[in-house]
């Protein structure tokens, strides 16, 4: 599987989330992955919050060690659902941010949109990897969220620090833990300037 | 024209006009773009890009059965309003009726909150006001609103410069490829392209914008404009950004340009994108 391309629903790779740095550095930019498991939402918001509280020593919320932040602020939950419609958000606001969650132990992101040179080189050193869901497709999306629970900064209302529980939730690698850049390389294929 | 022959519109029918267009915008994607997007998703050449489109066309489908937001940013409300000058507004402030219309569509359909009170002190006013509102007055006597629901993303990808009048059409197509090709995927690909040109440096902005209310893919009736919107569009899908910005041959729904007259040292352009999730509507009173 490492290093092949994957275009059919066959060669989706099924991964329990959070997983480890060995997962990780096995992944490879264009494969179909499926998350089920734990994972939490944060937004540019809970970012900036974070990211303070470590600056202050604060106590933080979660212990984010090996796990997987999707940055999405869904739309409210109709009473009885356990969440809104809940799509990617553009992932480049999060580039300077990456580096302190590194540190706090993430090990993969999911959004939508490139990332900075930076967080490529910071996913090769700490063996993180970045995963695209599809950008507006978030009534789609929100039936592979079956629970979410705010966790911290409930002020924020959309931006506030989630828990979800992801089931076959449907992405592709985009940036891999060695450099891989799928939309580098998709766009190189198909570029006719 | 005499006050007598003036008609009056109270401003509460505009307040709820935009009212139903932003709940309805928000689950329920125009005719024009669910047929475009169906067609992309046969016309594009990369398999992972038709995947994404299928996918993208089965997100429409699900939002408009179960009448669910399309995507999670439901957007910062964008009016125009063409007022016709035969028209007397009735019934209070005109701005309040439009955010009172805004706030109770947000709040009842369970929309996403996304306005911030000021751009440093970024404090959410809850209520997803005040929605961005561009006043017309026009000749006649109806009121004429565009509505449209703007998502973050492909709004941050926009720019616009002042050329060179030397630079000419060729310089245009240039800036308006570069501008989408390097917004990537973060404005969700296939996207609607919005050009201004000409006017001053807001006039572009301006124009810009309008442009993508105008029904999608309809070609602007002066035929030097149809034929850039054609050229545009084909040097666009020629970057390969493709959907989601994963590589392919569909990287744009439809350009649409709108022009006006400029200064002798000028030339004024601005690109103004917008996502596959291309919600906008239009109501007449």
């Amino acid at each position: 599987m490492a290093g092949k391309r994957a275009d059919t629903a066959d060669d989706t790779i099924r991964l329990r989330v959070p997983f480890g740095e060995e997962v990780a550095r096995s992944l490879r930019a264009g494969q179909h992955v499926t998350l089920s498991g734990t994972a939490y939402a944060a937004r540019d918001a809970a970012h900036k919050r974070i990211v303070e509280a470590v600056a202050r020593r604060e106590r933080l919320p979660v212990d984010f060690r090996d796990q997987l932040i999707y940055y999405v602020g869904p739309t409210p939950a109709r009473p009885g659902e356990p969440i809104g419609s809940a799509g990617p958000t553009t992932s480049t606001r999060m580039d300077d941010y990456m580096e302190a969650m590194l540190e706090l132990g993430i090990r993969a992101t999911m959004g939508k949109g490139i990332r900075s040179r930076k967080v490529m080189e910071l996913q090769k050193r700490y063996g993180a990897v970045y995963f695209q869901a599809i950008g507006g497709a978030g009534a789609l999306l929100a039936r592979h969220i079956k629970a979410a629970e705010v966790v911290a900064y409930e002020d924020l209302g959309a931006e506030a620090l989630r828990r979800l529980e992801l089931e076959g939730f449907p992405a592709i690698v985009a940036v891999d833990a060695h450099g891989g850049d799928a939309f580098a390389e998709g766009q190189r294929r198909y570029c006719r300037l | 024209m005499v006050e007598h022959d003036m008609r009056e519109i109270d401003v509460r029918e505009i307040g709820d006009r935009i009212r139903e267009m932003a709940v309805e915008v928000s689950w329920n994607l125009g005719t024009a773009e669910r047929e475009c997007l169906r067609r992309l998703s046969e016309e594009e050449e990369s398999p992972l890009g038709r995947k994404i489109l299928s996918a993208i066309v089965s997100n429409f489908e699900i939002a408009a059965a179960e009448r669910r937001p399309l995507c999670q940013d439901t957007g910062l409300a964008v009016v125009f309003l063409e007022i016709g000058q035969n028209v007397r507004l009735v019934g209070g402030s005109l701005l309040d009726a439009v955010n009172a219309g805004v706030r109770t569509a947000y709040r009842d359909a369970l929309l996403r909150m996304s306005v911030l009170n000021d751009p440093l002190l970024r404090a959410n006013t809850k209520d997803n006001t005040p929605a961005i509102v561009h006043i017309e007055i026009v000749p006649g006597d109806r009121v004429r609103i565009l509505f449209g629901a703007k998502g973050g993303g492909c709004e941050n990808m926009s720019r616009s410069a002042m050329l060179n009048p030397s630079d000419g059409k060729r310089g245009v197509v240039e800036f308006v490829t570069r501008a989408v090709q390097e917004a990537s995927a973060n404005p969700c690909p296939p996207v609607v392209v919005g050009v201004g040109l000409g006017g001053t440096f807001e006039k572009a902005a301006i124009l810009a914008k309008k442009a993508l209310f105008r029904p999608l893919g309809k070609p602007n009736s002066q035929l030097h404009l149809a034929d850039l919107e054609r050229e545009l569009l084909d040097s666009i899908n020629r970057t390969g950004v493709g959907p989601m910005g994963m590589g392919g041959t569909r990287t744009a729904m439809a350009v649409h340009v709108e022009a006006f007259p400029c200064h002798i040292a000028s030339l004024p352009v601005a690109v103004n994108l917008d996502c596959h999730s291309h919600r906008h509507m239009e109501a007449e009173i």
